[in-house]
């Protein structure tokens, strides 16, 4: 999975975009808020929404609590 | 043989002009991304014979020197070829060390040839095992808009590559046509016209007209203008 290492810490680009979820959004949001290409946006979007640390409702992402702890850990 | 079971053993269709690309979702030095990925950008799909190969490595890096430049343009950059991640990795990481060139684009590894299957890019008369020098670009509604199939040991061009996207982007926001040789700034042609009305009119029109059928005029510098005629002189 394209958002994970190994060891269970998020990619570079994951923490990216899990950081640019502080508020939700949806991807063209995103598209402004990191400097990630569009297609690289969409598959990480995927990669979380699978492994429960996004959610996505009508096409607004948000963090969930994983997200938010795991994306707090990187930032500690 | 019923119509279920010889569509399954007939050899998928080849992609054609103006029809929607092939469908996939493969593993990628970026992860695993699908075509629907790139809906709302334009996307350059290319296949390469093998890793560690010298000619190919060339195109790499001539394929990473143009990825900003495509990119400004919203184009991306996608590679494949049957070859393991591991070893897409180990190649994009050696030619970094070894050339100093970053690859920025994604590789998509097609052990299993799913991809090249579907878009042809393998040639069983130049290589059973390897993809050719395939080159698909596909515009922002995942259509198949232009190709370019180059034998193995021809590496490709990259100049053509990014002359043939901006003459697609700029016939696609103007009605007009681009002629041999046509470089961004060059004169454009004018479509020819369909009755005998418009061929007499478009010679008094004001273009640089050989005949009423070849006409052109001076590109338009901004996509939202049409394309003006030349100055009458």
């Amino acid at each position: 999975m394209a958002c994970l290492n190994p060891d269970g810490t998020l990619t570079r680009s994951a923490q990216a975009v899990l950081a640019a979820l502080s508020a939700p959004a949806g991807e063209t949001e995103l598209l402004q808020r990191t400097s990630l290409p569009r297609f690289q946006i969409r598959s990480l979007l995927r990669d979380m929404t699978r492994a429960h640390l996004v959610d996505e409702a009508e096409g607004v992402y948000s963090l969930t609590d994983d997200g938010a702890d795991l994306l707090d850990t990187v930032s500690r | 043989m019923s119509d279920l079971a010889e569509a399954a053993i007939a050899p998928p269709g080849l992609p054609r002009l103006n029809e929607p690309a092939p469908d996939f979702e493969a593993v990628t030095t970026h992860g695993t991304i699908r075509l629907s990925d790139y809906e709302g950008s334009w996307l350059v799909l290319f296949s390469h014979p093998a890793d560690f190969t010298p000619v190919c490595t060339t195109e790499f890096v001539a394929f990473a020197k143009i990825a900003g430049t495509l990119r400004e343009r919203g184009v991306e950059l996608l590679g494949l070829s049957i070859d393991s991640i591991y070893a897409h990795i180990a190649w994009v990481r050696n030619i970094e060390e070894k050339l100093g060139v970053e690859i920025t684009f994604p590789v998509i590894a097609d052990l299993d040839r799913a991809v090249a299957t579907k878009y042809g890019m393998i040639m069983p008369g130049e290589s059973k095992t390897e993809t050719s020098r395939c080159v698909f670009v596909i515009d922002p509604r995942g259509i198949v808009r232009a190709m370019i199939y180059y034998p193995l040991t021809t590496g490709r061009n990259m100049d053509e590559i990014m002359r043939l996207v901006d003459a697609l982007q700029l016939t696609d926001a103007h009605k007009l046509a681009t002629p041999a040789n046509w470089r961004p700034g060059d004169k454009v042609i004018v479509p020819a016209p369909l009755t005998l009305e418009l061929a007499q009119e478009r010679v008094a029109d004001g273009y640089e007209c050989t005949d009423w059928y070849l006409c052109r005029a001076e590109a338009p510098a901004a996509t939202s203008e049409p394309a003006q005629p030349a100055p009458a002189s």
